[in-house]
């Protein structure tokens, strides 16, 4: 990996280096400053030493007004390249002597000054009284050059320039070395978080290069790691378990269903052979029944033709009940059509089919708003045709009979109901009114043989609904269907599919 | 049993013969039909093959086939009719005990005319043969070159 722009590493060693550097050309500004001051000093010092023992040295000149005396005494300085000019006063202030001998006269000041030193433009002044035992002789006036300071400055200047280059140097060296203790361990985390993130591979550990607060932060990654690979772990686990399941529960599924397609097909075999083999003895029973009856009936008593009457009755009673056991069966195997369904239409329809049950008969009735829905339209056809025919049947007797049918809109259903004041119920039995092959009435009182209720139960059920029923005896009945709303819209779905 | 009859019952169930004979009897038409035990000997019939290899020519009025029977069933006698020149244009009416919805589609996509479930009850069966027997033997104008009631 290579280091980022602006890495950890270089913005370490840029601030050790600010730091130093500057540190470094604070102390050698520090330095040549001090020393610029000192070697002045020392300079003035030093002339001014020159320029006492030179007083001292020309009273005897002055003294005599020996000029020449004076001149060699000056001359002496021949030796100081640094001085560039001396001029000897006399008491009044007479210009006594000059040196070098030849400069001309006006080189030199016209009056000595004020006694002391001081700097003027690149040269140094030293002017001293010359005395002798009290007695003002005379001034000598020094003159040098700065050349040695300038020298000493350049030197100086050149050695603290190096001393300066090589401490940054090597204060670079070491920012260098120093930062990997700080920037090597965060570039290690950098590296580990990287390769988790771009692998996902959570078995992956920084190294941990120091007990300080990065060895901390390296260990709680580590940590973190730790769980997160755990984690991990138990999750593809479970993940796997799951998917185990789902293809055991798959392969269960399958195996359930072809059994159930075996039985299916049993069952419509064995229904077939019912349909075709029960039906044909019976058929004899009461087609020989008969044919006895036309061919020895009037040799025959009331009572034995009574017997042949009763076999009839009962051969065709059984083919009802293997009839009605038939179509319930079916109702349960047959593949539904889904369609929209106008239950008026549909009411309409099957109160239309029983006219020749309405005849001799005062039924008033009361139908309510109803609206379309989406089921199988034969057998919503067949569980309408029950409950109708249902209502018609234990009204008789009753004049005028009343059969009220509605909807009533519920949240996530519709709930139909069909209302009479007929024979009614008793609530006891409430449980028994929708299974297979239950009456609450005897044959002679209500014709039935029981499955039409049965029917009903399987059709809605079917619809993924409910059926109940409320009466009271000798009061009338209630019958209702709850059919799903989010079945309808599933089945307006398998319809579009 | 080799002469040529306008009616051809297909019928294994020798009870059914009795009361399906004593229900055309009705019209005097018992004489009339040709019966015939199973859907091999049914075809033997209408082909003049086997036993009627000598049965002189032409197709009954009316085929009134059983649907379960024996050897051959009523639904392939039916298949070779109608996949035979002459034989498709005989009326074929089905006769059964059964209500199955799929025994009626296929009878009615292979060309059956008619589709009849024997009724449990007697009284109801006699009406529906008789009124069969009327309707195909003698009040349907058949194709040529199937047997004609005698004027």
């Amino acid at each position: 990996m290579s280091a980022p722009r602006g890495s950890i590493r270089q913005k370490l060693v840029t601030a050790m280096m600010l730091t130093s550097t500057t540190v470094v050309i604070l102390t050698g500004a520090a330095l040549i400053i001090y020393d610029t001051i000192s070697s002045r000093q020392s300079l003035t010092r030093r002339l001014t030493t020159q320029a006492e023992i030179l007083a001292a040295n020309s009273t005897a000149a002055l003294a005599f007004e020996n000029t020449d005396d004076a001149r060699q005494l000056l001359s002496g300085l021949k030796s100081d390249p640094s001085a560039v000019m001396a001029a000897l006063y006399d008491r009044r202030g007479q210009l006594f002597a000059l040196y070098p001998a030849d400069a001309p006269a006006s080189m030199a000041p016209a009056a000595p000054g004020k006694v002391g030193s001081r700097f003027e433009s690149q040269t140094l002044v030293i002017i001293e009284p010359v005395e002798e035992d009290g007695r003002m002789l005379g001034t000598l006036y020094l003159k040098s050059d700065l050349r040695a300071l300038t020298v000493r400055r350049r030197v100086f200047a050149l050695v603290v320039l190096l001393a300066a280059a090589g401490s940054v140097a090597v204060a670079f060296v070491l920012a260098n070395w120093l930062q990997s203790g700080i920037a090597g361990p965060v570039r290690l985390l950098a590296n580990a978080a990287e390769q988790v993130a771009q692998g996902r591979d959570y078995s992956v550990r920084a190294k941990v290069a120091s007990d300080d607060e990065l060895g901390l932060l390296s260990n709680a990654f580590n940590g973190m790691l730790g769980e997160i690979q755990q984690r991990d772990a138990a999750l593809r686990a479970s993940e796997a378990s799951l998917r185990q399941l789902n293809s055991d529960l798959e392969r269960r599924v399958q195996a359930r269903t072809a059994e159930l397609q075996v039985s299916n097909r049993e069952l419509e075999a064995f229904s077939y052979s019912v349909s075709h083999d029960l039906r044909a003895p019976l058929r004899h029973v009461d087609g020989f029944a008969d044919l006895l009856t036309r061919h020895a009936g009037p040799s025959l008593d009331d009572k034995s033709r009574r017997y042949l009457a009763t076999i009839s009755d009962s051969a065709k009673s059984m083919g009802v009940l293997i009839d009605d056991l038939l179509s319930f069966s079916r109702m349960g195997r047959s593949e539904m059509q889904h369609a929209h369904v106008s239950l008026r239409e549909m009411v309409a329809e099957v109160r239309q089919g029983m006219s020749s049950d309405l005849t001799g008969r005062e039924i008033v009735w009361e139908i309510g708003d109803l609206p379309d829905v989406v089921g199988d339209a034969a057998m919503l056809r067949a569980a309408l045709t029950n409950l109708l025919s249902n209502a018609v049947k234990y009204t008789r007797g009753r004049s005028p009979a009343r059969i009220s049918i509605g909807v009533r809109e519920e949240n996530d259903e519709i709930v139909l109901y069909v209302r009479d004041n007929g024979a009614g119920f008793d609530m006891a039995y409430q449980d028994k009114l929708f299974g297979v092959f239950q009456r609450l009435h005897s044959a002679e009182e209500f014709e039935g043989t029981g499955i039409g209720l049965a029917n009903v139960r399987r059709i809605v059920q079917r619809h993924g609904g409910r059926v109940w029923a409320e009466g009271k005896v000798g009061e009338g009945a209630a019958f209702f269907i709850a059919l799903p709303r989010a079945g309808s819209a599933q089945a307006q779905h398998e319809e579009a599919a | 049993m080799k002469d040529l009859k306008r009616v051809l019952l297909a019928e294994d169930n020798a009870k059914d013969v009795e009361l399906t004979l004593a229900a055309l009897d009705e019209y005097r038409l018992a004489n009339d039909v040709v019966v015939v035990r199973d859907g091999a000997e049914a075809w033997d019939y209408l082909s003049r093959a086997g036993q009627y290899a000598g049965r002189p020519p032409g197709s009954p009025a009316v085929v009134l086939l059983d649907l379960k029977m024996p050897k051959v069933d009523g639904l392939e006698v039916l298949r070779r009719m109608k996949a035979d020149a002459t034989l498709r244009t005989v009326p074929v009416v089905m006769l059964t005990s059964s209500r199955e919805e799929k025994d009626l589609i296929e009878s009615y996509r292979l060309g059956a005319n008619a589709y009849v479930v024997k009724p449990v009850a007697f009284d109801d069966f006699m009406r529906s043969v008789k009124s069969l027997g009327l309707f195909w033997a003698v009040l349907n104008e058949p194709p040529p070159g199937t047997v004609r009631r005698a004027a």
